[in-house]
């Protein structure tokens, strides 16, 4: 297990090296660092200054190893656009963007899982039909158009429901909460839903396969041929054995929901990393894309981990190796 | 149709004309083709047959779990005197575990892989009798204990990967008898085990239907199996019970001609030389089933009435055969 | 006509796939046959069937900005869809955007497939040190979301490109970035199957009479591996014409000088609080319909090709 563990985060380093590498070159090789952070009237010597506090004369290794230090202790550099450090600007946005992803998580999870065993349980059913034409155009349909609908449905026609911003957030720490006032709570009702609709119908068709997968296994079977009750069986044996599974692909769309979290952002003006990011991108401002860059592929890199430790918690066949 | 059998007059089970067909988009095709039998109290009943020819769908009509779009459609299932194959889910369930058990084929994904043998064990326990958690988790040990599990006390609370193929199998035979079942019905149990502990996991299964008063129906595709451990045989081809009767008389001497190939096929200790001779061809698909005796293609014996006609099951000295070689005979 | 029978759970299997499938589907695929080719004539017209030219500026008229689609109260019968703030009609202004969407999706579909198939031959039939180079970029880029690669390519040569260009460069960046996002399906699939032809005879007998490696792949190997590189490339167009309506939308694809579908959504989306709904919502639905009919598409030749399923 410790070697397992071991192996794994060596494994994750070399990862993040190479995403490290990557986004050492966006930044060093893109454009010229010392123009873009300048204004155009700068004397040469400002820039021969500038040119020497960012060590560009030194040899590239000794540059990267100089950036991968920065980046451990979560130095980005400054912004081309805002000239801020980037460090200081995402660990603003990073709150907004985790509430909004774990919402939509939770969302989905709550929406996908029971849609998915109630899919197996009765696949021949009205309702089970039903879900199944709902979520082959649910994939097919863009999220932000499905953010728009949303908008024109319960913010413009029915004013329930506020569409952009967070509404009021509570300073706790360096954390900016929306959770704790209603207005917060209620700005992310349909950010949260438009992120996690597409992850439901994901989440369903993923519960459904394995489900009718694992009822179809002999141990179930078997589990039938002993005369335990069907609520023992489906819910006991069954839904166990398939939220294995489940909860490895339900980790790694964590990670996806972070992307996807950018497009929800755009559409709502939910100010997190992702506005930020597509602000970066549109101004070429590669100091906040790669800093970006390293961030997310932490995240991915992280859940993976997770996951990993995970199916030692709930798979007995990996946790006790006798 | 009713007729007399060696059996006792009041079988633990009774099987009467029983068909299973399968509903495809062309059409239903039958599977099981009306086949009768009786099976006493205790008694060791062998299914023999090719795959496909319907000897584990009956296993699984009986224990009530065919599965759409698989169905009866035909015939009576009757279980210590009461019709079954009409109960109701609900009730079929409270039988299946308490009245008839079931052992399949292979014990490496018999058992829940996320659950301990303890747990299923105490789980079966409770789904048919009133016990305490406690004494439920009492008679779980003493279970894997009579099925050879060594130190059960701690072996119950493992998890099933922590168990051999062989150790499984017997996991497996404690929770099909745990509720003290009359009736258990085990699929090919020993298929899937290594060849050296086959005979071993075959007395076991023997011993302990024998201790706690259950009758098996032993379904296989071995007739060496059959002939060590069955009281009585019968050889299924291609849906239909071709011949029944004690093993020794149909082992000795076999009345249809599909069985005595069967028996020629097998290498018997202190035979001699003879040659092992196999029987030419396949059983037939469901779907292309020839006129007259399924088996009339394959058959070294087959005449006329053979291609024309399906033979009808008669009695002969202690057992029944369907052939029409026997059809002039007087019973 | 020769029947056979399967175990139940394989019997349940045909009975929701074969001929069942074929049809229960025919008619949802033949209208989506329909929709893509109407959409593509008309996309491919619309100089000349387009009632308006969006872009002649002296054609406009402020009169007619916010007008409602004809049969809302208000509609004018010029503007069958109604008009933007600016007074161009939203029906010409959606066919010319369906010509920049399609455009984007067929040229980085033909890019990413030319270079997909190249790379999954040459690392299938070859293997070693160039195999395992290709495919390890290939893992990783499969792990990261497609989207955020395509923004994250879209963003480099952004910073790589002078500002006053982005708008004017802006589709040659699109098909850029999307084609780095996509070859990846088309090389592993090719590399896949190269990988099993390498090994039948007909590659063997064509080595025995000294043909050379390259035409050993392009002329015996490449026919053979192109009925699953047709079913990647008809999702892949969907897949592409997301791809940038999403980057159009996010403000990182085409400006709304030369608008795309996306764009035009995003356009339409910014006065959507004044009760302007049909400016939006009709892009959009010919994006849904658009990308629907060709995933619907996708899935019918899939299965058509799908030698399990015959």
């Amino acid at each position: 297990m410790i070697a397992f563990v071991l192996r794994r985060l060596i494994q994750s380093v070399i990862v993040m090296l190479a995403v490290a590498l990557i986004a050492f070159s966006m930044f060093r090789f893109i454009g010229d660092p010392v123009n873009s952070m300048l204004p155009e009237n700068a004397s040469a010597e400002d820039r021969q200054l500038l040119r020497d506090r960012l060590g560009l004369n030194e040899s590239v290794p000794v540059q990267f190893a100089r950036f991968v230090s920065g980046a451990v202790q979560g130095e980005f550099g400054i912004s081309y656009r805002n000239k801020r450090p980037v460090a200081a600007m995402i660990a603003e946005r990073l709150p907004a963007t985790l509430e909004l992803v774990a919402a939509a998580a939770i969302f989905a999870l709550l929406l996908g899982v029971p849609m998915g065993i109630y899919a197996a349980l009765y696949p021949k059913g009205v309702l089970s039909n039903l879900l199944n034409v709902v979520s082959l155009i649910g994939i097919s349909v863009p999220t932000f158009v499905t953010g728009i609908l949303l908008i024109l449905v319960f913010s413009v026609w029915l004013n329930w429901l506020p569409s952009f911003g967070r509404g009021d957030t509570v300073q706790i720490g360096w954390w900016s909460t929306g959770l704790l006032t209603a207005s917060g709570l209620k700005s992310l009702i349909l950010p949260a839903v438009m992120l996690g609709l597409f992850q439901v119908t994901l989440i369903m068709r993923l519960v459904r396969a394995e489900m009718m997968e694992v009822l179809r296994s002999d141990f179930v079977r078997f589990a039938r041929a002993r005369g335990l009750t069907n609520r023992a069986v489906n819910f006991g044996h069954a839904l166990g054995n398939t939220l294995m599974p489940v909860v490895t692909i339900v980790g790694l769309q964590l990670g996806a929901m972070i992307a996807f979290a950018i497009i929800t952002e755009t559409v709502f003006q939910w100010p997190g990393m992702g506005l930020l990011f597509i602000q970066a991108v549109s101004f070429g401002d590669i100091p906040v894309m790669s800093a970006y860059l390293v961030l997310v592929a932490l995240v991915f890199v992280a859940i993976n981990m997770i996951v990993d430790l995970l199916y030692f918690a709930i798979d007995p066949r990996l946790s006790v190796r006798a | 149709m009713t007729f007399s059998t060696s059996s006792p007059p009041a079988p633990l089970l009774s099987v009467r004309d029983l068909s299973i067909c399968f509903d495809t988009r062309h059409g239903p095709l039958r599977a099981v083709d009306g086949i009768t039998f009786d099976l006493a109290p205790g008694e060791i009943l062998g299914m023999v047959g090719e795959s496909g020819a319907g000897k584990s769908l009956t296993g699984t009509a009986i224990t009530g779990l065919l599965e759409r779009p698989g169905r009866i459609d035909r015939g009576e299932i009757h279980f210590e005197g009461q019709r079954i194959d009409t109960l109701g889910a609900e009730e079929m369930r409270r039988l299946r575990g308490r009245k008839i058990g079931a052992i399949f084929q292979d014990p490496l994904t018999s058992l829940n892989p996320l659950m301990t043998v303890g747990q299923q064990l105490v789980q079966t326990i409770r789904t048919h009798m009133p016990l305490s958690r406690e004494a439920a988790r009492k008679r779980a040990i003493s279970f894997l204990e009579e099925v050879g599990i060594p130190a059960p006390e701690a072996r119950i609370d493992q998890y099933p990967h922590q168990f051999s193929g062989g150790m499984r199998q017997r996991v497996v035979i404690a929770l099909a008898l745990c509720a003290e079942p009359s009736l258990v019905i085990a699929d090919e149990p020993t298929t899937a085990l290594d060849v050296s502990i086959q005979a071993q996991i075959l007395d076991l299964l023997k011993r302990m239907c024998r201790d706690h008063g259950a009758a098996v129906i032993l379904v296989t595709h071995d007739m060496g199996v059959i002939a060590e451990t069955a009281d009585r045989v019968a050889v299924m081809y291609s849906g239909r019970v071709v011949e029944i009767g004690p093993v020794e008389k149909v082992v000795r001497d076999p009345h249809h001609p599909y069985t005595t190939g069967l028996m020629q096929s097998i290498p018997r200790v202190g035979s001699g030389a003879e040659r092992l001779t196999q029987i030419d061809g396949a059983m037939p698909r469901l779907t292309a089933l020839p006129d007259g005796c399924a088996f009339h293609p394959r058959c070294p014996r087959a005449f006329a009435e053979c291609s024309r006609s399906k033979p009808a099951s008669l009695p002969v000295e202690g057992g029944h055969v369907a052939c029409h070689l026997y059809q002039g005979e007087p019973a | 006509m020769t029947l056979e029978v399967y175990p139940q759970s394989r019997l349940a299997a045909v009975l929701r796939s074969d001929l069942f499938y074929k049809f229960r589907t025919s008619y949802v695929t033949l209208a989506a046959a329909l929709v893509t080719l109407a959409i593509v004539l008309a996309a491919l017209l619309a100089p000349w069937i387009a009632p308006h030219d969006p872009f002649d500026v002296s054609t406009l008229s402020l009169w007619d900005s916010e007008l409602p689609p004809v049969w809302a109260e208000g509609g004018d019968p010029r503007f069958l869809l109604g008009t933007d703030n600016q007074g161009r009609d939203v029906l010409s202004a959606i066919l010319y955007g369906s010509r920049i969407s399609l455009a984007v999706g067929f040229i980085s579909v033909a890019f990413a497939m030319a270079i997909g198939i190249v790379i999954g031959l040459v690392s299938g039939y070859f293997g070693g040190k160039v195999d395992a180079f290709f495919m390890r970029i290939a893992d990783v880029m499969l792990s990261f979301p497609t989207i955020l690669v395509a923004l994250l390519v879209s963003g480099i040569v952004r910073g790589a490109l002078p500002r006053e260009m982005h708008d004017s460069a802006a589709l040659i960046v699109l098909v850029f970035a999307i084609t780095v996002t996509t070859w990846v399906q088309y090389a592993r699939t090719v590399r896949s199957s190269t990988m099993v032809e390498r090994g039948r005879e007909y590659v063997y007998a064509a080595q025995l009479v000294g043909r050379r490696p390259f035409a050993i792949l392009f002329r015996h190997i490449l026919p053979n591996v192109m009925g699953p590189v047709l079913v990647i490339a008809t999702i892949n167009l969907a897949m592409a014409i997301l791809i940038e309506a999403t980057l159009s939308f996010l403000g990182v694809g085409m400006p709304p000088t030369n608008p795309s579908l996306g764009t035009l959504i995003r356009v339409g989306n910014e006065y959507l609080f004044s009760g302007v709904w049909w400016v939006v919502i009709f892009p959009s639905l010919t994006l849904v319909a658009l990308v629907l009919a060709v995933n619907l598409l996708g899935d019918w030749l899939r299965d058509a090709l799908n030698p399990k399923l015959r």
